[in-house]
């Protein structure tokens, strides 16, 4: 048996002592007479940075970090000998999140303010208003490159100093806590793991813009939240925080909270204006901007919840040090809530950059299913899908944008080869088509109608020039709506289009869903071979569509069957297939 | 029958009476309100109207345009399902069938007895248990379809004490 082979390699920065380990390491296996069972080699790179000297064993995958001289007789004795593993030297990988909007979240107790200023809380906003003059918060925000974190990516500062700008005495800021969008909850893990780190963000932004009154405007479906943000109000109120002459100067701010009722236009900030001011959450053409006119005709800056949650690290660590994370057009770190067919579902936050593959891969812990990955969606209903062909791209707001999904408030689905690209289409373009306000054509008409065109080609009554409908009626929605919602509520349909028209064509020609997602597509039969002639799926058929007799064997109808899926889920033989 | 007319004045000014000085206040009225009634009635909308001197007109608009507010009593336990993009990938959508087959009703609707109120929600931000239901404060998180049945007795053998 021929000897097995070790990895040696000094990974430190700033030296190399590789040569000498092995001197010693060589003379150790020799006094205990182990040298013929192990051969040790030099490695001039190992995969692993500044760990110090690194011992790696890739047969058992057994790796070392940080080994001092002293260690090697252990390691000697126990994994080259007995191929024990020593826990206390294993290598721990660096972790691919980094987190700096969840930094708090599930460190410390929400609703207790004392853990949040143990943790450098609300010196951030001490360090502001000793040292900086707000023009000097928004200059701090402007090297830090932080962009709005609520999907469209308007760089924070410019929101801050056109709001700051616009002559007015009376100003307002809003954190836009109503997240609506489906399969996402970023904002709810911040609000209601740190939310006094959302408030400090909102004091601060109140600070540099020179407003005296801030409003959370949170969904009402989020009763936790909503009593968190009350508590941690309160707190920030009795420790002068909040309230008049902030820190003995002369600013003075005051929060209120404003409950949202159900409706996902009021994310978008003219609609959320108009609910703020108690009526019905309709947008309204800009410009004029929030920034010039918005609540109660005041100039207005509204943030998202996660944009906020960044600003404090901000101010105390420097605009520089943020910017150093991250891509070269959007810096700092995105949180993503990921979910679908993924084994580890959950809040990541990462730092800009990273790849699809390393977030769902690496840190989601791959597929739950064990199917193949198909694609991923990003963006919620205004978003698109990524196919896996393009798990390699690094996540920024750009490149989402050129593959024609968008990086949206931070909703992460993970969709494999059981899930029907135009199935999906149609349940994202359901929910716009469900929460379109209606004020305006295009959105309203607009959406109704791709839907229509949807269930067309999913009831197998599709016919090729539909995709050039969708496409042509998506082209109107995008150029002629007034918000947002309607101008990307065709994203999920184009996307779709884009990356899977062959899927949609087989929709059409075929009138075959190759994931056997659209029931009117579908057609049930029994395998004669499986049958056992028992007669439990003739029995449960609602529509007594199965006919034939034990002798002849039995048959689904297709006429006559509604594809209901009964038979499937009955039979115990697994004698019914579906195609 | 005066005396209930009455008593329903003093509770909308009072649930009134903490938002009336403050600018935009309908909506947390109505919130107010529906936390209190489990619903807004039409008698209490009327009451608002004449509180806040603004026309019905206005209040309902407000209160048909956002899902939250409810016209109508809902039943005694509420079912949400969720149809979020997560868990309608997980198969939420076979659940809210079984549901409306067990129950005999459709989503918004209320059983006969009273008992369950079915409601279809767009996330309840757990997207990590998909598929989800909530029944009244309590969430059932990976729901299976054979699961329903059980569940729901668990609700409707505790008949209410009252």
């Amino acid at each position: 048996m021929g000897a097995k082979i070790v990895f040696i390699k000094d990974t430190a920065v700033n030296q190399d002592t590789t040569q000498d380990f092995y001197v010693h390491f060589s003379n150790i296996l020799r006094e205990n007479a182990l040298e013929g069972k192990v051969q040790v080699v030099r490695v001039a790179d190992i995969g692993i940075y500044g760990q110090g000297l690194v011992v790696k064993f890739p047969e058992e995958n057994i790796i070392y970090a940080n080994v001092q001289e002293k260690d090697l007789k252990n390691i000697v004795d126990k994994t080259v000998r007995d191929g024990q593993v020593i826990k206390e030297l294993l290598y721990q990988p660096e972790p691919k999140q980094l987190r700096i909007v969840l930094r708090n979240c599930g460190e410390i107790d929400p609703e207790n303010i004392d853990e949040y200023i143990a943790k450098d809380g609300y010196r951030a906003l001490a360090k502001a208003i000793n040292d900086y003059q707000p023009e000097q918060v928004i200059e701090e925000l402007k090297k830090s490159g932080l962009r709005g974190r609520g999907g469209a990516g308007f760089p924070t500062w410019l929101k801050w100093k056109l709001t700051r700008e616009t002559p007015e005495a009376q100003k307002y800021v809003i954190c836009n806590a109503d997240e609506g969008d489906p399969g996402a909850y970023m904002d709810r893990g911040v609000l209601e793991g740190d939310p006094h780190s959302v408030i400090e963000g909102l004091i601060l932004a109140g600070y540099a813009i020179g407003a005296s009154k801030g409003y959370f405007y949170v969904r009402a479906e989020y009763p936790l939240a909503v009593e968190r943000i009350e508590k941690a109000l309160k707190q920030a109120y009795d420790c002068g925080f909040l309230g008049k002459n902030i820190f003995g100067s002369s600013f003075s701010f005051e929060v209120d909270i404003r409950l949202g009722a159900g409706a996902f236009v009021c994310g978008e900030e003219t609609a959320l204006i108009a609910s703020i001011e108690g009526r019905r959450g309709t947008p309204r053409p800009r410009p004029p901007y929030p920034s010039v006119k918005g609540l109660w005709g005041k100039p207005t800056a509204i943030n998202n919840v996660e944009t906020l949650a960044n600003i404090p690290p901000i101010i105390l660590k420097g605009g520089a040090w943020y910017a150093s994370i991250g891509t070269e057009k959007s810096k700092g770190t995105k949180v993503f809530a990921l979910t679908g067919k993924v084994k580890n579902s959950g809040l990541v936050e990462v730092p800009m950059g990273i790849t699809l593959r390393e977030i769902v891969f690496d840190i989601g812990g791959g597929m739950f299913s064990g199917k193949g990955l198909k694609a991923i969606q990003t963006g919620g209903p205004s978003g698109g899908v990524i196919p896996k062909e393009y798990l390699d791209t690094p996540v920024d707001y750009e490149n989402l944008q050129k593959l024609g999904s968008i990086m949206g408030s931070g909703g992460m689905i993970v969709m494999d080869e059981d899930d029907c690209m135009v199935d999906i289409a149609k349940f994202y373009l359901g929910f716009c088509v469900d929460e379109s306000c209606g004020k305006c054509v295009p959105c309203r008409i607009g959406g109704y109608q791709m839907l229509n065109l949807l269930n067309k080609i999913t009831e197998s009554r599709g016919e090729l020039t539909d995709l050039d409908s969708l496409k042509r009626i998506a082209v109107a929605m995008q150029k002629a709506s007034l918000c947002a919602l309607g101008q990307t509520a065709a994203n999920p349909v184009v996307s779709t289009i884009r990356y899977f028209e062959e899927e949609y064509k087989d929709h059409i020609v075929n009138k075959k869903c190759r994931s056997h997602k659209c029931k009117h597509l579908l057609n049930y039969n029994v395998i004669q071979e499986k049958c056992k002639r028992c007669r439990v799926c003739v029995i449960n058929c609602p529509v007594n569509a199965i006919e034939g007799d034990k002798e002849k064997g039995f048959f689904v109808d297709p006429k006559t069957c509604v594809r209901c899926g009964k038979c499937y889920e009955v039979c115990k033989f697994n004698a019914i297939f579906k195609e | 029958m005066i005396e209930e007319k009455k008593s329903m004045q003093e509770e909308v000014a009072s649930l009134v009476e903490k938002w009336k000085d403050k600018e935009g206040n309908l909506i947390m009225i109505l919130h107010e309100l529906q936390n209190y009634y489990g619903y807004v009635p039409r008698p209490a909308a009327l009451e608002l109207s004449r509180v806040l001197h603004a026309p019905l007109a206005r209040i309902y608009e407000v209160i048909t345009f956002y899902n939250f507010f409810k016209l109508e009593a809902p039943g005694k336990h509420t079912i949400s399902l969720c149809l979020g993009t997560a868990c309608y990938l997980k198969g939420s959508a076979i659940l809210l069938n079984e549901i409306k087959t067990l129950l005999n009703i459709e989503e918004g609707q209320t059983t006969k007895d009273g008992l369950f109120q079915l409601d279809v929600v767009r996330c309840l931000g757990c997207c990590g248990l998909a598929p989800v239901i909530k029944i009244d404060d309590k969430i059932y998180g990976k729901v299976q379809k054979n699961q329903v049945m059980g569940i729901l007795s668990e609700y409707a053998e505790h008949k209410p004490e009252v």
